[in-house]
């Protein structure tokens, strides 16, 4: 029995560059001046082009972030969507929350839809825990009675009985998303969609989060997930959209879809990441380059088990930073991080930095099981993020001769060799 | 057993019925998102579905005014007050310009008080998207819900200065000043309710020319500014010479201000016929204005 819930048909959205901020009525006024007299525009870009080209240049500023986008969603699917940064994920979910209209095409909804796009949703600082559940719920379309009524519910989820009379400004930007979206969940709405937001909180509410979106699944409503998270996805999706430059790549089976996302990532010695799309971050500083290493500095990208690996970190600078901490990030074949490298846990204090560094993180005695690992790396500064591309390089790992290599090493079983000594206690 | 059968029973039963209803209605879209919808799309009714939504923004504004420093609520009782003092001694004392022959005092500050719930309104609602480019930009609800709850929660600032007026206006009549309430009081909450559509109106005209004009926002202080000095509420209407008169009229605050003062002070140039004229010209205004915020709503999140 599956009921078709949302139907989206060649959904395009564009968007002007250059208005963004608005314009200045005196410009116009300027302009319109200029033209009457006729005199040249004193703003018009001095244009070079001959004829053919100009109709070209007309259109590069605009951009098409979402492109001929169609597809149905069945009434209680967990339907995954993934791509890289500026694929045009929260665009559409965007377009499907009414925040924004399409420019073309056009979508059908059944049934009530609540979002959640972003931190924080329509919080007011200086209202109490309380009155912003309330709020909240009013912003989504809740009456006060519904609200009220699923009140302790919502509190009890979110687990701040303690503090549900402070003042939100007092709360951290994680308990944000954490009421957030015990109200959003509460709303029993018949589609919920989730924009990479629960990167926000601790592992047990995420854990929480997953659990309810699961339940609210079970319960024959619909959820729509955006999450950089490939574990999530495939532990909770059923079904998996992939977008690439604001068109569908791939829709299938999460397992396959995230592989296919992933094998985008080639494996290389020497990543140049000035280029890479797939980030976020303040933009203080931008990883510009990223190496593998073998033992002996040489740069490599198959590392036998039980060998060391070197991963180096080349910045680029737009500002002076004190003290940034560094990251790196191996994820297994399906994009679940295992291993988190942090500069910080291992006693690196750059100090003031400027212009360009490079930094060594160095493992020894590898025991990551044979395979294809993921890389994400990261620079914070002042516990903000300042650059983080991920997945932005691949290496692998092979079974070696010697100890490991004799080693059975089933993957279904383990994903990393720790050294254990094993001795008889009843001698 | 038995009772696992029965439970299968019933399952069996709901899905069927469930699949009824379905074929029934299974063109049943709740929601259509299209492109460009059209001038008069106005989704009216959604604004009544989230009328809890206004109300939760008006008390929003009123506990977020109230938990502000003391200098925040004391400056709507001082601001009036100076107002008023200025006009009196500028206008009445040194220009020696005519109050009808009504107490200067009384005069300004019937203007003023009127005039300040109108321009509230205006300035206020003209920030709508501005103020919240950040909450439009992560949920849908009726954007007309903020500045009709703007213009909701400025009747409490409104009830202030009100109240104040009164404290004076009780003096006066209890001193037996020249001063005659009279049966227009009852037109009060239609004054108010005109104001308001007016500030409204314009409000929203403005916050939506805003979203394209960004350096209007600070016109806008200092056009409300000139605006009252084309509307009586340093000079009586019957001021001005006969043959400019209609230039005054014209503006649709001139009529509101005017039998504001009348209905308290019982002195002014009042008719039905420039009543109406206000009552339609808000009509229009506001009209347009939703037009026009209706329009720009929909692709202002992709500006900011
Ligand atoms: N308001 C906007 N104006 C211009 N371009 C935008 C705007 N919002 C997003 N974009 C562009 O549209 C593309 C898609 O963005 P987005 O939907 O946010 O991608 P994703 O969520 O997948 O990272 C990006 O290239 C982005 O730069
Ligand atoms: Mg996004």
């Amino acid at each position: 029995m599956s009921e078709t819930v949302i139907q989206v048909r060649d959904l395009s959205k564009r968007y002007r560059l250059g208005v963004i901020g608005g314009r200045r009525l005196v410009d116009d006024i300027n302009s319109s001046m200029a033209r009457l007299l006729g005199r040249q525009d004193p703003l018009a870009k001095v244009d070079l082009l001959p004829g053919a080209d100009k109709q070209k240049a007309a259109r590069s500023d605009e951009m098409w972030a979402l492109q001929n986008v169609s597809f149905d969603v069945e009434k209680g699917a967990v339907i995954g969507i993934i791509g890289r940064n500026g694929a045009g994920k929260s665009t559409l979910l965007k377009i499907l929350s009414r925040v924004t209209a399409p420019t073309t095409g056009e979508v059908r909804v059944k049934g009530r839809i609540a979002s959640l796009l972003e931190v924080g949703t329509g919080f007011h600082p200086e209202l109490t825990g309380r009155e912003n559940v309330f709020l909240n719920g009013a912003i989504y379309g809740m009456t006060k009675a519904e609200i009220r009524d699923r009140f302790d519910e919502i509190v009890e989820f979110s687990g701040f009985e303690k503090y549900i009379d402070t003042p939100v400004k007092r709360y951290s930007s994680g308990m944000w998303v954490r009421l957030a979206f015990a109200v959003a969940a509460h709303l029993d709405p018949e589609i919920l969609i989730v924009d990479e937001v629960l990167a926000v909180g601790d592992a047990a509410f995420q854990e929480r989060c997953l659990g309810k979106m699961e339940k609210v699944a079970g319960d024959g409503r619909t959820v729509l997930l955006v999450s950089h998270n490939m574990s999530t996805i495939q532990q909770i999706c059923k079904e998996c959209i992939m977008l690439k430059n604001g068109s569908i790549h791939k829709v299938g089976a999460p397992g396959s879809v995230v592989s296919e996302y992933l094998s985008e990532t080639r494996v290389a010695t020497n990543v140049d990441l000035t280029q890479w799309q797939d980030r976020t971050g303040n933009g203080f500083a931008k990883l510009s380059r990223m190496a593998f290493l073998n033992a002996d500095g040489e740069e490599a990208g198959i590392f036998p088990i039980g060998t060391t690996i070197c991963f180096d970190l080349e910045t680029t600078y737009n500002r002076e930073l004190i003290d940034p901490l560094f990251e790196v990030i191996i994820h297994d074949p399906a994009g679940e991080p295992l291993m988190h490298l942090r500069s910080e846990h291992d006693g690196l204090r750059i100090g003031k930095v400027n212009g360009r560094t490079s930094v060594r993180a160095r493992v020894d005695n590898v025991g990551l099981y044979p395979g294809r690992y993921f890389v994400s790396a990261r620079i914070a500064a002042g516990g903000r993020n300042v650059d983080f591309p991920r997945l932005c390089g691949s290496f692998q790992v092979t079974p070696s001769p010697g100890r490991h290599g004799d080693l059975r090493l089933n993957p279904k079983w383990g994903k990393y060799h720790l050294d254990s000594t094993w001795t008889r206690g009843d001698q | 057993m038995s009772e696992h059968g029965t439970t299968l029973n019933i399952e069996k039963f709901g899905s069927a019925s469930e699949a009824k209803a379905l074929s029934a209605e299974a063109d049943d879209w709740t929601l259509i998102i299209r492109p460009q919808t059209g001038w008069f799309d106005l989704h009216l009714a959604d604004l009544w579905r989230y009328r809890d939504l206004v109300t939760m923004f008006v008390r929003r504004d009123f506990v977020s005014f109230y938990k502000q420093t003391v200098l925040g609520p004391l400056w709507f009782v001082l601001q009036p007050l100076l107002t008023t003092l200025t006009f009196t001694i500028i206008f009445g004392n040194l220009a020696k310009i005519s109050t009808d022959g009504l107490p200067k005092i009384l005069f300004y500050m019937s203007g003023i008080t009127a005039w300040n719930y109108f321009g509230e309104c205006l300035t206020k609602t003209s920030d709508t998207f501005n103020a919240n480019a950040s909450i439009f930009g992560k949920v849908y609800f009726p954007r007309l819900s903020v500045p009709i709850s703007i213009v909701i929660s400025n009747l409490i600032k409104f009830a202030i200065q009100f109240g104040l007026f009164l404290v004076f206006y009780f003096y006066f009549l209890f001193r037996g000043s020249n001063i005659q309430p009279n049966s227009m009081l009852l037109m009060l909450p239609v004054l108010l309710l005109l104001m308001a559509g007016l500030g409204l109106g314009s409000g929203i005209i403005v916050s939506s020319l805003t979203t394209r004009y960004r350096d209007l926002r600070f016109l806008v202080q200092f056009g409300t500014q000139l605006l009252m000095y084309s509307t009586p509420v340093i000079f009586p209407l019957s001021s001005i010479p006969e043959q400019y008169r209609w230039i005054m009229i014209a503006n649709p605050m001139t009529p509101l201000i005017e039998t504001f003062r009348y209905a308290f002070l019982g002195t002014g140039t009042v008719s039905w016929g420039m009543l109406g004229y206000s009552a339609v010209a808000t009509l229009v205004i506001m009209t347009v204005g939703i037009l026009l915020f209706n329009r720009v709503e929909k692709t202002f999140m992709d500006t900011v």
